[in-house]
């Protein structure tokens, strides 16, 4: 139980660094609020839904990626990464507890993004809240080991989207063919068999990244 | 406690730290010395296991949640308080009795009164007063510290020294530092490096 108790312990410690800094989810929400206005008025008139819902996925993946650019600037900040991989606590902690963060981080920016293309463009269905809900998972335990690569480099902000974006393509195809397919079951089995297949590796290659 | 033969450690071609043998016993008290660049904070990054060596043998006879390491940077986050920050190293080293611990380090390195308060609004030389505190909250038998009298008043130095005194013969303790003589009394040995 104290591997969970670490995990819990790291997660809070982020949401209370970012309630109290607010580095990340004003400027997520203002871009995925942007970017679906953006959309909104470039989509032509009587443009199909399946069309929509893509640029949907789009705005999510790139705001995600705006948080993920900024999971690991406390740890920079002042060496704390360093402190913590030297605590006795199993490394994989780290990357879950901030997993964790960067989920509910998420999740509060869908919870305005969702219902605000839901007035610009349709309502999404249940299916579709599902869709994203498990790419959140792969979006974040992909995305949070890949940051934390990143953020040895000085290049960090071109070498996070070089990494992910690929690694996001499958999200995006299960998410929108969750959203928009006859039968989504499909979709979100694949979703989540990325989510476990990818979490697992993640959680065990981390101890690699942040060791020498 | 440690034994280290033939270490070295590049970065490419070029080199941080030359091949060096090292012995320090159980409670002994090293003290490492040299020019700027002659791989002191490298040496202590091996030791702490946060770097590895690329030539030669080192074994540190410690688990990693019984070593303390003071380098540099203070290894805290930057917009908690000294509080939070010491209670969640607290509960990562599982350190009993925590908020006792705690309150009894910060009282000691006068940082009580502003627990409450960030650590980007502490000056350096408290900052490194609390990065002390995390260094020694879970009782480590083995400290290494780089440079810890950096930034430290004649107060802060003297606990400091206080500290030392208390911990030499009990755990075993590498410092780097460019006043020996500050620290000699206690030393079982030293190293210097060219």
């Amino acid at each position: 139980m104290s591997y969970f108790a670490d995990v819990a312990a790291l997660a809070r410690k982020d949401l209370r660094l970012e309630l109290r800094a607010r580095d990340t989810l004003p400027a997520m929400m203002l871009f995925v609020l942007s970017t679906l206005v953006v959309f909104h008025f470039a989509l032509p008139t009587g443009a199909d839904e399946v069309a929509a819902q893509g640029l949907l996925w789009v705005a999510l993946v790139f705001t995600a990626l705006l948080g993920l650019a900024r999971a690991w600037a406390p740890e920079r900040e002042g060496g704390a990464l360093e402190g913590l991989v030297l605590a006795p606590s199993d490394r994989s902690a780290i990357w879950l507890g901030k997993t964790a963060a960067v989920f509910v981080f998420l999740v509060l920016i869908e919870l305005v993004a969702l219902p605000a293309f839901a007035v610009f463009f349709s309502p999404i269905q249940a299916e579709g809240v599902l869709g994203v809900l498990l790419a959140n998972v792969g979006i974040c335990a992909v995305g949070t080991l890949l940051a934390a690569m990143a953020a040895a480099s000085r290049t960090r902000e071109l070498i996070l989207p070089l990494l992910f974006l690929p690694l996001a393509i499958p999200l995006v195809v299960g998410g929108v063919g969750a959203s928009v397919s006859t039968d989504p079951g499909r979709y979100l089995l694949f979703l989540g068999l990325y989510d476990a297949v990818f979490a697992i590796l993640c959680w065990a290659s981390f101890e690699y990244v942040v060791s020498e | 406690m440690i034994r280290a033969r033939g270490v070295e450690k590049r970065y490419g071609r070029r080199r941080a730290l030359r091949p060096l043998d090292l012995d320090v016993d159980p409670g002994g008290f090293l003290v490492v010395t040299g020019a700027n660049g002659s791989g002191k904070t490298t040496l202590l990054r091996l030791l702490a296991g946060l770097a590895a060596p690329t030539g030669g043998r080192l074994d540190v006879d410690t688990e990693r949640g019984r070593l303390g390491y003071l380098g540099h940077e203070p290894l805290l986050y930057r917009d908690l308080t000294a509080l939070e920050n010491l209670d969640l190293f607290g509960r990562l080293y599982r350190v009993p009795e925590r908020r006792e611990r705690i309150g009894m380090l910060l009282e000691r390195y006068g940082l009580w009164d502003v627990r409450g308060e960030r650590l980007a609004s502490y000056s350096r030389g408290m900052t490194q007063r609390l990065a002390l505190c995390r260094a020694l909250l879970h009782e480590p038998e083995l400290l290494v510290l780089d440079e810890p009298f950096t930034a430290l008043d004649v107060e802060g130095a003297e606990l400091l020294d206080r500290q030392l005194t208390e911990l030499a013969g009990t755990s075993t303790v590498v410092l780097t530092t460019h006043d020996p003589a500050r620290v000699e009394p206690l030393a079982s040995g030293l190293l210097a490096l060219a």
